[in-house]
């Protein structure tokens, strides 16, 4: 960081120089002349060459903006010493298209590989990152740590996937015998298993809707499943809420066609979790994580997800459970490449968590949605903004590693 | 005449003739390039930063940027642009050290965004690829549009906010002592139907800019550097500016047809600005000293009856305002800017200008010859539910003092303005403005542009002191 006195006219030309051109620059392939300027390496990969602007870089924070110049898809890696450990990668980048690699380096010898067509060893040239003085965290020696997060993260779904699967039956049992009580209060309860591993379920693909469609998300003229139908079916609306015309319970061929397909989809999913090749990577732990918070913010904080049992911070607590144990299972791997990010979001959990608590918990039940004051909702709404905030960079921390 | 009157006519006309040709993004990039445009906006920058804190870079034609730092704050004296988008937050911290960080980040995305850079250093389509970009991107190849950034502290922030049984608010970051006596909580005037949800708050950023999504672009990443340290509490969107602040400005139009802020405080008139806009230190005791050289800002969320005024005679709408809704000429004769005669009577023995017409009860000469320095828009926000326009003027005026220069004057306002029947404020806030951070203090990163650091300059800086 340079500090000037005073800022003299040449000095502001040379400020905003780089700003329009950094607009114009934006949405085409390189950053143009502002590039050098900023310490920005430039990588223009062809079919066969890999031009790198400089062989050197100071250590520190190095950026690479990697240019597709040729007719293959093309990948650029960051190699070590040894030319094998991967120290980062940008990978499918398509033809006239740009990406950017950020990473963090310590001073040493690395080799840089553009791999035009995404086979092969790519075309490799020696890069050389001089000590700058400027302090590095540890960087390219988590392997061990990620493998050990997806470890656990997977145990996690498994013990997860097995509690739902039994909540379920028993809740399904209920229903169908007419057991309303019975079922109303197992409801709740039974889905926190669920929306503490929903990212899975997602990655699934059509077994998160099938299980957990909102009646407003169903598309006209196609069935509906899963726990909202019955949700409602449990608590019926008058027909105020109900569009104005009165509820039509479920028959009880109805109730027994509902109950078995729940049973059958939540079977579904305990089935692809317990395959032997299934397997949830760091990324996708750590964009999981964002993602329940993201449900939180859209669905849970603004009382849509359960509009007529109100049991919403059941669901928010389970979220919010499901976002903490994918931070904590990296967090090793955070706390190695952001000892910073690793301290604010145990804050920012902690106070979430506060909040939440102050309305109950998932053993002792929560307040219900609709007795919430307005301040009471947006006190948790921004404890929920100031989390997710700081945990959008998780996934790009932790692949930086 | 020479003004035009179709209201819609106004903002595009008086901003062409007063500012500058405006090219739009593409044609700019049919000229041949965005770098020669780089330096003609770069040239206008340097102009306008040796000399601040005049109003220069508009002078020099281009369509570019005003400086951030100086004396006092840009967006005050600043040529009023077309669009505003203000918040007011609320903090959510009682850190008095999140509050500083808070308020650093923020004096350095301003000072970025000011200048038409992205809100980080990276950009919006640049930096890691599985982070969110650091700047949401919308503003990406506009142009910077003139956009000034200000901030100014509210009453809460430095007292908290009482509860309705009385009991005194928390003074959360050690800072009532340096409470400003000017800072005080507005009363009550008649008519007044506030809404607490949208008036007041801790902090307030104005955002002014000739495009509207320039300036909501700032907001937005403002109040993205924000989670976890304040939430927005109240927005509100303006359009065509309704004062000039600038002689070179021609006068705009409110939502009520007529010319509004003819005699406002223009920035060329400097012993005006000194006597009625800037606070000065004389004024203040020494510990409120942080505020000298800054200004209050008082903002009024005025909705119109629109739909009453426009079935209201063209006779009695000028006798209500006391100008002619044409030319803006006072009812006493002559042109605009005209002095109003309230001594000259008709033939029936009554003043030509109504005692209880807008222009003579806001008039200096009736209020001890205060003068303000209007910077309001016109808002829109939709409809009511009986299908008539929620619109009407958001007022905003710096001042010297408040109690001075703008409770005296709503006070007589709000009880004999003829107006105030077509009128209601439905929110209401009061901000001391601190002055403006200094020249050439900003810190600068490797490539040139601020950065944040531990010791970056900031908004308020000599509060905490």
């Amino acid at each position: 960081m340079s500090r000037r006195p005073v800022l003299t006219a040449a000095a502001l030309a040379a400020l905003v120089l780089p700003l329009v051109a950094g607009c114009v620059a934006n949405d085409t392939a390189g950053s143009g002349p502002s590039a050098s300027s900023s310490g920005v390496l430039t990588v223009k990969s062809t079919d066969d060459a890999c031009e790198v602007s400089a062989a050197e870089a100071p250590s520190g924070t190095v950026q690479f903006a990697v240019t597709n110049a040729g007719d293959d898809v093309t990948e650029f890696y960051l190699l070590g010493d040894d030319g094998l450990r991967v120290i980062s990668e940008v990978e499918n980048v398509g033809p006239g298209l740009s990406r950017d690699l950020v990473v963090q380096v310590k001073p040493g010898t690395y080799y840089t590989a553009c791999k035009p067509g995404m086979v092969g060893d790519g075309i490799r040239a020696e890069f050389t990152v001089t000590d700058s003085g400027s302090d590095v965290g540890p960087t390219g020696d988590t392997a061990d740590q990620i493998s050990a997060a997806e470890a656990q993260y997977v145990a996690y779904v498994k013990d997860q996937v097995g509690a739902l699967i039994s909540g379920t039956q028993e809740f399904a049992d209920a229903y169908t015998s007419g057991d309303d009580e019975k079922a109303r209060s197992l409801y709740a309860d039974t889905r926190v298993h669920w929306e503490r591993i929903e990212p899975v379920a997602e990655s699934f693909g059509d077994l998160d809707p099938l299980l957990d469609l909102r009646e407003a998300d169903v598309e006209a003229g196609t069935p509906w499943s899963g726990w909202h139908l019955i949700e409602k079916d449990l608590w019926q609306p008058e027909p105020d809420a109900n569009g104005g015309v009165a509820y039509v319970p479920l028959t009880q061929e109805q109730r027994d066609a509902a109950a078995a397909d729940l049973v059958k989809y939540t079977q579904q999913l305990v089935d692809e979790v317990n395959a032997p090749d299934f397997t949830f990577e760091a990324f996708q732990i750590a964009n999981g994580a964002k993602e329940l918070l993201d449900e939180v913010a859209t669905g849970k904080v603004t009382g849509e997800e359960e509009i007529w049992s109100h049991t919403d911070l059941w669901d928010f607590q389970s979220n919010v459970d499901g976002a903490h144990v994918g931070f904590e299972v990296l967090a090793d791997v955070v706390e190695a490449q952001d000892p910073d990010l690793a301290d604010e979001l145990t804050t920012r959990f902690a106070e979430l968590q506060t909040l939440l608590s102050a309305q109950g918990s998932i053993e002792s039940g929560f307040t219900y949605y609709d007795d919430l004051t307005d301040a009471q909702i947006k006190a948790l709404a921004a404890a929920v903004d100031a989390l997710a905030e700081p945990l959008s960079q998780l996934t790009a921390t932790v692949t930086s590693s | 005449m020479s003004a035009p009157t179709d209201p819609h006519d106004t903002p595009e006309e008086s901003s062409a003739q007063s500012d500058s040709p405006r090219l739009s993004r593409r044609g700019f990039l049919g000229l041949g390039g965005g770098l020669a445009v780089g330096l003609a906006a770069a040239t206008g920058f340097g102009v306008g930063r040796a000399t601040a804190p005049s109003p220069a870079a508009t002078a020099s034609g281009s369509p570019g940027t005003y400086p951030f730092t100086g004396v006092h704050q840009a967006g005050i004296v600043t040529p009023a642009q077309d669009r505003l988008y203000l918040a007011a937050f609320d903090l959510t911290t009682t850190s008095r050290d999140d509050l500083i960080t808070l308020l650093r980040t923020w004096t350095t995305i301003a000072a970025r965004l000011t200048q038409g850079l992205s809100a980080g250093p990276f950009g919006p389509a640049s930096g890691p690829y599985n982070a969110p970009p650091d700047d949401t991107g919308e503003a990406a190849d506009l142009l910077p549009a003139g956009l000034t950034i200000t901030f100014g502290f509210g009453r809460s922030m430095f007292v908290g906010t009482p509860s309705a049984d009385g009991t005194p608010g928390e003074d959360r970051f050690g800072l009532a002592d340096r409470l400003p006596e000017g800072l005080v909580d507005l009363p009550h005037f008649a008519a007044d139907d506030l809404d607490p949800a949208r008036s007041d708050g801790d902090i307030v950023v104005q955002a002014c800019a000739d495009d509207p999504q320039i300036a909501v672009h700032a907001i937005r990443n403002l109040s993205r550097a924000a989670f976890g340290t304040a939430t927005i509490r109240w927005t509100q969107l303006g359009y065509g500016r309704t004062s000039s602040t600038s002689t070179a400005q021609l006068t705009p139009r409110n939502l009520f047809g007529f010319k509004d802020g003819t005699a406002n405080v223009k920035a060329e008139e400097t012993s005006d600005l000194q006597e009625h806009v800037w606070v000065p230190g004389s004024a203040l005791t020494p510990q409120t000293q942080w505020l000298a050289g800054g200004s209050f800002l008082v903002a009024r969320r005025i909705r119109m009856r629109i739909e009453t005024w426009d079935r209201t005679s063209l006779g009695e709408q000028e006798g209500l305002v006391g100008r002619t809704k044409g030319a803006g000429a006072p009812l006493s004769g002559g042109t605009e800017f005209t002095e109003p005669d309230f001594t000259a009577k008709g033939g029936d023995g009554k003043p030509l200008i109504a005692v209880d017409s807008h222009v003579r009860l806001a008039h200096p000469s009736e209020n001890k010859g205060v003068r303000m320095l209007r910077r309001g828009y016109n808002f829109t926000d939709g409809n009511d539910s009986l299908g008539r326009l929620d619109a009407g003027l958001f007022f905003l005026a710096f001042v010297t003092d408040p109690r001075t220069h703008y409770i005296p004057m709503q006070t007589a306002l709000s009880s004999n303005d003829g107006l105030m029947e077509y009128l209601t404020h439905t929110a209401s806030g009061l901000y001391a403005v601190p002055p403006g951070v200094p020249d050439g203090s900003l810190v600068l990163g490797s490539d040139g542009t601020p950065v944040t650091t531990d010791d970056s300059p900031y908004v308020g800086q000599a509060l905490f002191a």
